[in-house]
């Protein structure tokens, strides 16, 4: 079976500018944890599990083990490492402010580096274990998949996220676009005379899977008379390779992303993707040579629209007499870096909606790039929980500012039997603009 | 290593997937908050009291030490499974709340329940578990009984075992009895729940608790007051309670937490202010402003710097969270922390921190006290960096000292932690030697093999 894509050649040709952090470099940040067991109430994986493998503190027990020498890659060490979600819910509440995240994404690197990446399949190993599963997915997952995606190059971590043998056929998936974002539109799309250019870094979940959304974004900052850069040589921003513990797929996509930042002149660089804006504000810098002033400009759509007094320009308009419930869902990579309130200004203004708010908004939809691939079983777990929050609200719709999410959270509402609709705030700020 | 038809037994009893002996899974049944580590031979999960009555009758055919563990988020090791051949015996399956019984304020649930979970599902229906240990989020409420908890609600609501009226327990030699009972009153034998309630595991395992519930109070307003010097701060304490009135918490910081805090957060506090406290009154709503106004008046004169009164649950939170952002700040001053939780008669509170201040500047190492003002319940903390040659010695001096002081001002080394390995050399200071020889006869008499959590509370073998 294989899992990981072979690199297209012309990447081979490609001079690296950044480098990853090995698990050695982590050595003194995993003596940060204190093993208080707070993560325990806060990681989506433990509580769906409730095994002290599954939480943050035992797996930097582990990687600390790793390190010594005390473990060896065995298989509950591989299916331990495999089960967590990068979410950062640990993080964002360790008193210690341990980066669990980048120590297990390190540890899965140093798997990948000692077995080689073809092995690295972390729990994989739980898939092999349940034959039935396995037939499955082999039956319908491939199919599928194939047709999911001829349409997008090998390099996009859309493939790390759903490999073909491994999609179980109960999953609900977007179709994918005849048409990607990035060929609806020139490179430049001028604005007023002297306006500011904002960089549209799309990613491949909005420009393969929801481009509409895409369009929503261009079609809001048409509206500011901005001029709009959508390079075309952009690549995925490599956090689902992160996930995946790809160092050398992760470095390629950096080092071909920081390039692109380098070569072109732009005033603000957006996202649309929690993701995205993860993988760019908080690998990049992670890395060795990573850094850059494009750090500077990198701001998720909704923070630059309110910095731009979007919800003031919306106020404006008259409000709809029927207006949709809206609840809102914040994407894990949003809220560890305090993105909360933007994109609940931008819904809350706009005039066909009315918002209200999500219990537990916070908790991790149960995605986590490739986890719910392997551990699709405790992933729809963590998902039904959501569910029922957003049941609970009696919204029609739940935004949310994150493609994966959107995915994960319309998968999860159909299982559980509820009929709300998961989108992008930015469909219906699209909906609202002249 | 554990003899294979002993696996084989456990596997019978609880089925092959609740035992667990990879190298990987025992690495994360080692250790708890202390950071000390010890590898168990095996890891077992059972689902019932039976199952657990079975492993005991099992461990004591066999001799095989047992550690009960809950969420392992203890200061005192007394989870830690000390000997290599021993077996942790994971209560994290029996997690269900049976019954709350709104008639008669009453619940009863399984040793595996989260605390907060507990706590959120009484108040749901108007009901109040007070004890609120900083672990509540994560730790379980056999844990909680087991160590008997407190907090900083116990000011005003008592530890732990005031809530607790009865227990079904497995004894170490595997049979299943009852203690105590529903009712608010039973005098009927000995009082085993109390006897067993802070035992830290070592006469039974607790399989299910009953709980006396109160009703839950209307509301709550949080202030902060900040004091020019501890004494201030102590001599309010008094006051207050002088005063007849008992909040609900009482806590505070010392000087060098408030530098600590302010560092790390940015926290606009005036550096005139030397002890902070934050105190939080509940009950009816329209009692509450009345008895701030009081609260206030009694401590003006105290050398009060500053008072913030918390209109909204919004700015209570705020107040909160100086309180919490303690823990993650003290590492900046060092890297390696050990937290003690001595407790002295509320009125030494005073004498204690200057005590400690020498102990700090005998052994030249920083040491930051807050904790639990009202009940006198001072939580210690030692900072060193154990990489630099000879600061382990000095925060052991350092320790001994802190202890030592709180006995001579009738205290005690530990109000709510335990004792575990971690401060098992020490309590021959506190208790006699008759006093340990009668703690240790009843260990005997109910765990003959010494096989339930061996190595805990006592400074020698059993």
């Amino acid at each position: 079976m294989i899992l990981l894509v072979s690199l297209e050649p012309w990447w081979q040709k490609f001079k690296l500018m950044a480098k990853l952090k090995t698990l050695e470099d982590y050595r003194d940040e995993i003596k940060h944890c204190v093993k208080c067991g707070g993560c325990r109430a806060h990681c989506p994986a433990f509580g769906a599990e409730r095994h002290e493998g599954r939480v943050a503190r035992g797996k930097i027990a582990l990687a600390d083990a790793l390190l010594d020498g005390e473990v060896d890659l065995e298989e509950q060490f591989l299916v331990d490492m495999s089960q967590c979600l990068l979410c950062g819910s640990c993080y964002s509440q360790c008193p210690n402010k341990v980066q669990t995240e980048e120590i297990v994404a390190a540890t899965r690197r140093e798997i990948a580096r000692r077995k080689g990446l073809s092995s690295f399949g972390f729990g994989v190993a739980t898939v092999l274990k349940h034959p039935k599963l396995m037939n499955l997915l082999a039956k319908s997952g491939g199919k599928l998949s194939r047709l999911l995606f001829k349409k997008i190059p090998e390099s996009s971590g859309l493939h790390l996220r759903f490999p073909a043998p491994f999609i179980s056929a109960d999953r609900t998936l977007p179709p994918v676009t005849a048409k990607p974002l990035r060929e609806r539109f020139p490179e430049v799309i001028p604005g007023k005379e002297g306006a500011p250019t904002v960089l549209f870094f799309t990613g491949c979940g909005i420009n393969y899977m929801y481009p509409e959304s895409g369009e929503a974004l261009i079609k809001a900052l048409k509206f500011l008379g901005v001029t709009i850069l959508i390079p075309q040589e952009q690549a995925c921003c490599g956090l689902p390779a992160v996930s995946a513990g790809a160092t050398d797929t992760v470095e390629r996509l950096a080092s071909i992303n920081l390039e692109m930042f380098s070569k072109h002149r732009y005033d603000t660089i957006v996202t649309a993707c929690a993701s995205c804006h993860s993988g760019l504000r908080q690998i990049y810098p992670g890395m060795i040579g990573g850094e850059g002033e494009y750090q500077k400009k990198i701001k998720d759509i909704f923070v630059y629209l309110v910095e731009q007094g979007l919800p003031e320009k919306l106020a404006q308009l008259p409000k709809a007499e029927k207006r949709i419930k809206v609840t809102y869902h914040d994407p894990c990579h949003l809220r560890n870096h305090g993105i909360t309130k933007e994109p609940r200004a931008i819904l809350k203004a706009l005039p066909q909606v009315d918002f209200v708010e999500l219990p537990g908004a916070g908790s991790c939809c149960g995605l986590g790039g490739t986890y719910s691939v392997y551990h699709y079983d405790t992933s729809k777990k963590i998902g039904a929980k959501k569910a029922a929050l957003i049941e609970e609200t009696g919204a029609t719709l739940v935004a949310t500012d994150c493609p994966g999410c959107i995915m994960q959270l319309q998968d999860s509402i159909n299982h559980s039997g509820g009929n709300q609709r998961a989108l992008h705030i930015l469909d219906l700020l699209a909906e609202a603009l002249p | 290593m554990l003899d294979k038809t002993i696996i084989n037994g456990l596997e019978q009893i609880v089925g092959k997937e609740h035992v667990l002996t990879d190298k990987a899974s025992l690495i994360c049944y080692s250790y708890d908050a202390t950071q000390r580590k010890f590898l168990p031979a095996a890891v077992v999960h059972p689902g019932t009291t039976q199952e657990i009555s079975r492993i005991m009758a099992l461990a004591t055919r066999h001799h095989i030490p047992i550690y009960p563990r809950g969420a392992g988020s203890g200061f005192s090791g007394g989870s830690l499974p000390t000997q290599s051949d021993g077996i942790v015996l994971g209560l994290t399956r029996l997690n269900r709340i049976l019954e709350i019984d709104e008639e008669n304020l009453v619940a009863t649930v399984e040793p595996g329940v989260v605390t907060e979970d507990f706590q959120k599902a009484v108040e749901k229906v108007g009901l109040f578990y007070p004890p609120d240990p900083a672990s509540l989020k994560m730790s379980t409420l056999g844990g909680n009984v087991a160590e008997c908890a407190g907090g900083p609600r116990c000011v005003k609501y008592g530890v732990t075992k005031d809530y607790i009226i009865g227990l079904e327990i497995v004894t170490p030699t595997g049979d299943i009895i009852t203690t105590g009972g529903p009712t608010m009153k039973g005098v009927v034998g000995y009082d085993l729940t109390k006897l067993i309630c802070g035992s830290e595991g070592t006469l039974a395992v607790i399989t299910k608790i009953i709980i006396k519930l109160l009703p839950l109070p209307e509301a709550k307003k949080t202030m902060l007051v900040l004091f020019d010097s501890i004494d201030g701060a102590a001599q309010a304490v008094s006051n207050i309670i002088r005063g007849k009135i008992i909040p609900a918490t009482l806590e505070f910081m010392d000087g060098r937490t408030i530098d600590c805090v302010r560092e790390a957060t940015n926290l606009q506090v005036p550096q005139a202010a030397r002890a902070l406290l934050i105190i939080e009154v509940d009950g009816d709503r329209e009692f509450l402003d009345k008895q701030a106004q009081k609260i206030a008046a009694i401590i003006k004169p105290l050398g009060v710097v500053e008072t913030r009164i918390a209109e909204t649950p919004e700015e209570s939170e705020a107040l909160w969270q100086i309180r919490r952002s303690v823990s993650a700040s003290l590492r900046r001053v060092n890297p390696d922390k050990f937290n003690e939780d001595i407790c002295v008669p509320r009125s030494k509170v005073p004498e204690m921190i200057r005590k400690i201040d020498k102990i700090s500047d005998k052994y030249g190492i920083p040491i930051v006290n807050f904790g639990h003002a009202g009940d006198g319940n001072i939580h210690v903390n030692i900072m060193i960096d154990s990489k630099i040659p000879g600061e382990q010695e000095k925060a052991d001096g350092a320790i001994a000292d802190v202890f030592a002081g709180a006995l001579e001002l009738g205290g005690t080394m530990s109000g709510e932690h335990g004792v575990g390995i971690m401060k098992a050399p020490f309590v021959g200071m506190e208790l006699g030697t008759a006093a340990i020889d009668y703690m240790k006869t009843i260990k005997k008499a109910l765990d003959p093999n010494n096989i339930l959590n061996p190595g805990k509370i006592f400074p020698s073998d059993v």
